[in-house]
C-alpha cells in the first residue's frame, strides 16, 4: 500500500509526514507528529476529546483523514498557550478546577477558544450548545461552563 | 484502501465506474469514517470529491433558485443569512445533526446517501421539493430527492454515479417551511420522528404544500395525504386534526429503543401540527 505525502500547517509551523490513507488526522497528529493533546476518547465522533480546528472551522480530527489534512491550517491545544504564558481559557480552567482526569479538557479548551472567536458574548445556553459535543464525565459541566463564561466576559473588558 | 482525490465529477464517476470491490465517496467523511472505524464498511476505494472545483460553494442562481456544493457544510448553510431566510426549514434540519464538531464537516448530500430513514436534512430537503444532480458514466440526471432513498442504507445511485449538486428551488413569494423532529434529549439524537412541512399562501389560505416524515419508515416519505389536507384551508383546527391524522396513518414505523410504533404514529401527527403552524407563520412573514 503506497503512502501519502503530506504538507500542512499545524500551530504556525510547516510540517511533512507520510500516511497511510486509513489513518486519521488524530492518528497523524498523535503518532507522527507527537502532538497528543488531541485524546482519542470514542473514534466515531461523539466526545469531541480530539477537537482540533481546521482552517478555523472546529472538526473532530478523529472523523478527518490524515490526507485531508494537506494544504490546510490545523491548530491544536499544543498552540494555545504562547510559550510558558498560559490562554487565558486554560487560566480559568486551572481557578475553576475546570477539570478532574483531564482527557477532555484539551478538546474542551480547542472548542470553547473558537466559540469565544466566533462569539465574544455568548450566553450561557449558547455555550452550553456549542460545547454539546464534548462530553466530560467527571465534572457535572458546570466548572466548565463557569470558566468559560468568565473567560469570555474577561477578555471583552481587556479588548 | 485506495485513496483518490480527483479534480471533476467525471473523473470521479470514472474511477468508481471502474472500481471493484466496495467504494465510497468522501464528502465530511462522519458516517464514512465511523463506518470506516467501526470495520462495517471498509471500502477498496475511497474518493474524496472536495478536490474538485465549487464543491464548497453555496450559490443564489439568477432565478433566485439554490444550488449547494456537494462538500459545504451544515456551518457554512448556517452561516449564510440570505439562506436561512430563504429556507429556514432545511437549514434547521441540517444544524440539528450532531455537534459543532460534525456541523463543520457535514453534507446535505453525505446524509442523503448515508440512507438513514432518520436523517434530519432529508424530510426538509423532500418538503423544500429539492432535486439533486447526479453524475454518471452516461451524463448527468436531475432526480427528486425523495427518489434517493430505496430502503435504510440503500440509494437509487448506480455504479460510477454520484451526486454533483443540490438543487434547491427559488423561494418565491409567501412562502415557508419548517422542520421538527422528536428526540428523548436536547440535543445530539436521531430522530424519533421528523416531519418537513413546506407551504405557499395566498392571503391567509394554503395554495400548495408538501408534507415530509422520517424515522417512521424505510425511507423518508412525502406525504401527499397530508398535503391535502392543507391546501385550501387557512391551518383552522380543522385542518390540523385533518394533517394530523393523514400524517399517522402514513406511518409504518418500527419498535426501537428510541420509540414504540404506537408513540412514533402519535407523535408525527402532533409535530405534523406544529411545522405546518411555523411554516405558516413563516410564510405570513412572522419570525417563528
Amino acid at each position: 500500500m503506497s503512502k501519502f505525502h503530506v504538507s500542512t500547517t499545524v500551530n504556525g509551523d510547516t510540517v511533512e509526514y507520510l500516511c497511510d490513507p486509513r489513518e486519521t488526522l488524530l492518528d497523524c497528529l498523535r503518532d507522527k507528529l507527537n502532538l497528543t493533546g488531541a485524546k482519542e476518547g470514542c473514534g466515531t465522533g461523539d466526545c469531541g476529546a480530539c477537537s482540533v480546528t481546521v482552517d478555523g472551522r472546529l472538526v473532530c480530527s478523529c472523523l478527518m483523514l490524515g490526507v485531508e489534512a494537506d494544504g490546510k491550517q490545523i491548530e491544536t491545544v499544543e498552540g494555545i498557550a504562547e510559550g510558558d504564558v498560559l490562554h487565558p481559557l486554560q487560566q480559568k480552567f486551572i481557578e475553576h478546577a475546570a477539570l478532574q482526569c483531564g482527557i477532555c479538557t484539551p478538546g474542551i479548551l480547542v472548542a470553547a477558544k473558537s466559540l469565544l472567536e466566533k462569539n465574544p458574548n455568548p450566553t450561557e445556553e449558547e455555550t452550553r450548545y456549542w460545547l454539546a459535543g464534548n462530553l466530560c464525565r467527571c465534572t457535572g459541566y458546570d466548572k466548565i461552563i463557569r470558566a468559560v463564561m468568565e473567560t469570555a466576559a474577561e477578555l471583552r473588558e481587556a479588548s | 484502501m485506495d485513496y483518490h482525490s480527483p479534480a471533476s465529477f467525471a473523473e470521479a464517476s470514472a474511477l468508481a465506474a471502474n472500481a471493484t470491490g466496495t467504494t465510497r465517496f468522501l464528502a465530511g467523511g462522519t458516517d464514512v469514517l465511523v463506518q470506516l472505524r467501526s470495520d462495517l464498511v471498509t471500502p477498496n476505494t475511497l474518493i474524496d470529491i472536495k478536490k474538485i472545483n465549487g464543491v464548497q460553494d453555496i450559490t443564489r442562481n439568477a432565478d433566485g433558485s439554490w444550488t449547494i456544493g456537494v462538500a459545504a457544510t451544515g456551518a457554512e448553510m448556517s452561516e449564510h443569512a440570505e439562506l436561512v431566510r430563504d429556507w429556514p426549514g432545511v437549514v434547521e434540519a441540517m444544524d440539528l445533526i450532531g455537534s459543532t464538531q460534525v456541523q463543520g464537516r457535514a453534507t446535505l448530500t453525505g446524509n442523503l446517501c448515508n440512507g438513514s430513514p432518520a436523517a434530519d436534512s432529508v424530510p426538509a430537503m423532500v418538503a423544500a421539493g429539492v432535486t439533486v444532480t447526479v453524475t454518471g458514466p452516461d451524463g448527468s440526471r436531475e432526480v427528486a430527492v425523495e427518489d434517493i432513498p430505496t430502503g435504510p442504507g440503500r440509494t437509487a445511485l448506480n455504479k460510477g454515479e454520484l451526486i454533483s449538486a443540490v438543487n434547491i428551488p427559488a423561494r418565491g413569494a409567501n412562502g415557508g417551511d419548517a422542520y421538527l423532529r422528536f428526540i428523548p434529549r436536547t440535543e445530539m439524537d436521531i430522530a424519533v420522528v421528523g416531519v418537513g412541512v413546506n407551504l405557499r399562501l395566498e392571503g391567509d389560505t394554503i395554495t400548495e404544500a408538501r408534507v415530509s416524515l422520517g424515522a417512521v419508515a424505510p425511507t423518508v416519505l412525502l406525504v401527499e395525504d397530508c398535503a391535502k389536507a392543507i391546501i385550501g384551508s387557512t391551518l383552522d383546527e380543522a385542518a390540523l386534526d385533518a394533517l394530523a391524522a393523514a400524517a399517522s396513518a402514513a406511518c409504518n414505523p418500527i419498535d426501537d429503543k428510541r420509540g414504540t410504533i404506537a408513540f412514533r404514529t402519535e407523535v408525527s401527527g402532533v409535530l405534523a401540527t406544529r411545522a405546518a403552524k411555523i411554516a405558516y407563520a413563516r410564510a405570513k412573514g412572522e419570525q417563528a
